[in-house]
C-alpha cells in the first residue's frame, strides 16, 4: 500500500468548531472505512466528544456529590476512544488486542482492588511510570511505521513537524517513565527518601537536556532512512531516560507530593505530544488537561510548603524521615507529658475539638481508632472537626482519602484556610502524626527553615494534646517546635493508634 | 488537520484545564491524580494503531505491549477512582 494513500487519514480538513458544524449527514466525500481510506468526520467528532467527556470527567470532581458521576464520564469517553479506533482500522491483530486489553485490564483491576489507601501515591507513580512507557512505545512504533500512523509526506518521509513531536514525545514519556521510578522506589521504601546528590549535577543535567534537544533538532532536519537516524532516535531516548533518573535522585522525601505531582503533569504533555503526532483530539485534550492538572497540583503544593518550584526540582531538601542523629534537637526546656485519662477527661468536657492528623498518623494506622474517637465525642455533644494541612500526606489530598475510608464525614474535614481561624475559639487541638504543619517557628522565626510555610493557629487554641513518639524525635524540616513547651499543650508520648484506643477506653466510660 | 489547528485545540484546551483543574476541591486532589493518570492513558489510541497494523511487525509488538501497559492504567485509574469516591460519604443527619 502505497505511503501516500495513507496519509490521507487524519489528515482531513477538519479545522475549526464552525467547520465541525457544517458537516452534515449527507458528506459522501467521507466514507467510513479501514486503513486507507479518508477519515470520516463522524470519526473526528467521536474523538473531540471522547474529549470533552474527559473534560466533564474533571468537572465532577469540583464535588463528592458529583465526583462519582465525572469518575462514569471518564469512562465513557474512554470507550468512545477505544472504539472508535478499532473500528476506523484494520482489525487484522483484533485477537492480539484483545488478549493485550484483558491482560492489562486484569492486572490494572487486580491492583486497584488490592491496593491500601496508604499506599496511593506510590501506585499513581507506579502508573504514572506506564504511561510514560507506553508514550515512549507508541513513539517508537510510529517512527518504525509512519505510514499506519498517517505522518508521511508526498516523498514517503516523515513529516518534519511530526519528527519534532515524535522527538519530544519519546523524550518527555521517557522522563516520565524513569523520573516515576525512581519516585516510586523512593515512596515505597525500596529506596532511602535521602536525597542523593551528585556533584556538579547542575551542569550534568543541563548538558544532558542540552544534549536531547540538540539531537531532536538534528534529527529533524536529517535525511531520511540510513541507520544514523534510528540510532539518534535511540540515544534521544536512552538520554531522556537518564536525565529523568537524574532529576528525581536529588529530591529528597518531603518534596515527593511536588514530584508526585509533577510526573502528572509530564505524563499528560507526553500524551499530547503524541495526540499532536497523530492529530487525535481526545489525546490532546486529555494530555492539556492533566498536564495543566499536574501542574496547578505542583503549584499549590510548592506553595504549601513555601517552596520555590526551582529550589524542589534543585532537590536536596528533606534529609529522611525523623531527622534523627546528629540533627535531634536537645530538649533543655520544661514540658508536660499527659496520659490518655487527661486527654479524654479534658475532650468530654470541651465544646469544641479540631483534630490535625498529619502523615504519623496514616504510618501508625491510627485513622479508624481517630474516627471511633470522634464518634465518642459527639455522643457526650463535643463539636469534633478535622484540620488538612495540603502537605499532611504523601500527595495531594492524601489525608483526605485516609480519612473517607476510616469514615470520617467528608464535611467534617476542613481545608487549612477554611479552619485556621476557627483555632482561638476551639477548646482542645489534638495534634496527631503532624508536626511542621502546627509549628509557630513558620510565623516568627525568620532564621527557621520552614519560615513562611502556612501552619495551622494551633497555639492559639485553649489546650494543646501533641501525639508523639518521643520527645526527641522531629519533623521532616529538622526544627524544634514551641509548640512543646507552651503551657498548655500536654504532650502524650505513645504510638499514634495505641494512644488513641486507651483514649477511646478512657471516653467509653 | 493542520499543525495550526491543533495547537489551537491544545492551547484552548490548557485553558480548560486550568480552570476546570482549579474549581476541583482540595479534598478530591488524590482522586483527581488518579483519574488524570486514567485519562491520559487515552494514548492507547495510539498503541492500538501501532498494533493494528500488519506492516511492520517490530511495530506491531510494541504497540501491543503498549496497549497492555495502558489497559492496567485505564482499569486500574478508573477502578481505584471508583473506590476512592465511594468512600466520600456525608454526615449522617439524625
Amino acid at each position: 500500500m502505497a505511503p501516500g494513500a495513507i496519509q490521507h487519514m487524519n489528515r482531513r480538513p477538519l479545522t475549526t468548531l464552525a467547520a465541525l458544524c457544517s458537516f452534515t449527514l449527507s458528506a459522501p466525500a467521507y466514507a467510513a472505512g479501514g486503513e486507507g481510506t479518508a477519515v470520516s468526520p463522524w470519526v473526528s467528532l467521536a474523538y473531540l466528544v471522547a474529549g470533552v467527556f474527559f473534560i466533564l470527567a474533571l468537572r465532577g470532581l469540583s464535588s463528592p456529590e458529583t465526583s462519582r458521576d465525572g469518575n462514569r464520564f471518564g469512562m465513557i469517553g474512554m470507550g468512545i476512544a477505544v472504539i472508535t479506533t478499532l473500528v476506523t482500522h484494520d482489525l487484522a491483530n483484533i485477537v492480539e488486542i484483545i488478549a493485550a486489553i484483558a491482560i492489562g485490564g486484569v492486572a490494572g483491576f487486580v491492583i486497584a482492588r488490592r491496593i491500601k489507601m496508604t499506599d496511593m501515591p506510590q501506585l499513581v507513580a507506579a502508573f504514572h511510570s506506564l504511561v510514560g512507557l507506553a508514550a515512549v512505545l507508541v513513539a517508537l512504533a510510529a517512527w518504525l511505521n509512519p505510514g499506519a500512523f498517517g505522518i508521511l509526506d508526498a516523498n514517503a518521509q516523515i513529516l518534519t513537524v511530526s519528527r519534532v513531536e515524535l522527538g519530544l514525545g519519546v523524550a518527555i514519556g521517557a522522563i516520565t517513565f524513569s523520573g516515576s521510578v525512581i519516585a516510586f522506589l523512593k515512596l515505597n521504601g525500596n529506596m532511602s527518601g535521602a536525597p542523593i546528590m551528585l556533584p556538579g549535577r547542575h551542569v550534568i543535567n543541563l548538558g544532558v537536556l542540552a544534549g536531547i534537544l540538540g539531537l531532536i533538532a538534528v534529527f529533524t532536519v536529517s535525511p531520511e532512512g540510513g541507520a544514523g537516524q534510528g540510532w539518534l532516535f535511540l540515544i534521544i531516548t536512552i538520554l531522556a531516560f537518564i536525565i529523568g533518573f537524574l532529576l528525581i535522585i536529588p529530591i529528597g522525601g518531603a518534596d515527593m507530593p511536588v514530584v508526585v505531582s509533577m510526573l502528572n503533569s509530564y505524563s499528560g504533555w507526553a500524551a499530547a505530544a503524541m495526540g499532536f503526532t497523530l492529530s487525535n483530539t481526545a489525546m490532546i485534550i486529555t494530555g492539556a488537561l492533566v498536564g495543566s492538572s499536574g501542574a496547578i497540583l505542583s503549584y499549590i503544593m510548592c506553595k504549601a510548603m513555601n517552596r520555590s518550584f526551582i529550589s524542589v526540582i534543585a532537590g536536596g531538601f528533606g534529609a529522611d524521615t525523623g531527622g534523627g542523629g546528629a540533627g535531634a534537637v536537645k530538649i533543655d526546656r520544661p514540658w508536660k507529658r499527659g496520659s490518655a485519662e487527661d486527654a479524654a477527661y479534658m475532650m468530654k468536657q470541651a465544646e469544641s475539638v479540631i483534630i490535625v492528623p498529619g502523615y504519623g498518623m496514616a504510618v501508625a494506622q491510627a485513622q479508624h481508632a481517630l474516627r471511633e474517637m470522634g464518634d465518642l465525642l459527639k455522643k457526650e455533644g463535643v463539636s469534633v472537626k478535622y484540620a488538612i494541612h495540603p502537605v499532611a500526606g504523601r500527595m495531594p489530598g492524601h489525608m483526605n482519602v485516609l480519612l473517607a475510608e476510616a469514615n470520617v464525614p467528608y464535611d467534617e474535614v476542613f481545608e487549612l484556610e477554611d479552619i485556621n481561624s476557627e483555632f482561638a475559639q476551639t477548646d482542645v487541638a489534638f495534634i496527631i502524626g503532624a508536626n511542621d504543619v502546627v509549628n509557630p517557628a513558620a510565623k516568627t522565626d525568620k532564621s527557621s527553615p520552614i519560615y513562611g510555610m502556612p501552619v495551622f493557629d494551633v497555639d492559639k487554641a485553649k489546650t494543646v494534646f501533641f501525639i508523639k513518639r518521643s520527645m526527641g524525635g522531629v519533623g521532616y524540616a529538622g526544627v524544634d517546635n514551641d509548640v512543646f513547651y507552651m503551657d498548655q499543650t500536654m504532650m502524650l508520648l505513645a504510638d499514634a493508634k495505641k494512644m488513641v484506643e486507651d483514649i477511646n477506653k478512657n471516653l467509653g466510660h | 488537520m493542520d499543525f495550526i489547528s491543533i495547537l489551537s485545540i491544545f492551547v484552548m484546551a490548557c485553558f480548560v484545564g486550568y480552570y476546570v483543574v482549579w474549581s476541583v476541591t482540595p479534598a478530591l486532589h488524590t482522586p483527581l491524580m488518579a483519574v488524570t493518570n486514567a485519562i491520559s492513558s487515552v494514548i492507547i489510541v495510539g498503541a492500538l494503531i501501532g498494533s493494528a497494523t500488519a506492516d511492520s511487525p517490530v511495530a506491531k509488538y510494541l504497540g501491543l505491549i503498549a496497549v497492555v501497559f495502558a489497559s492496567v492504567n485505564i482499569f486500574g485509574g478508573f477502578a481505584v477512582t471508583e473506590r476512592m469516591l465511594a468512600m466520600y460519604k456525608k454526615k449522617e443527619r439524625k
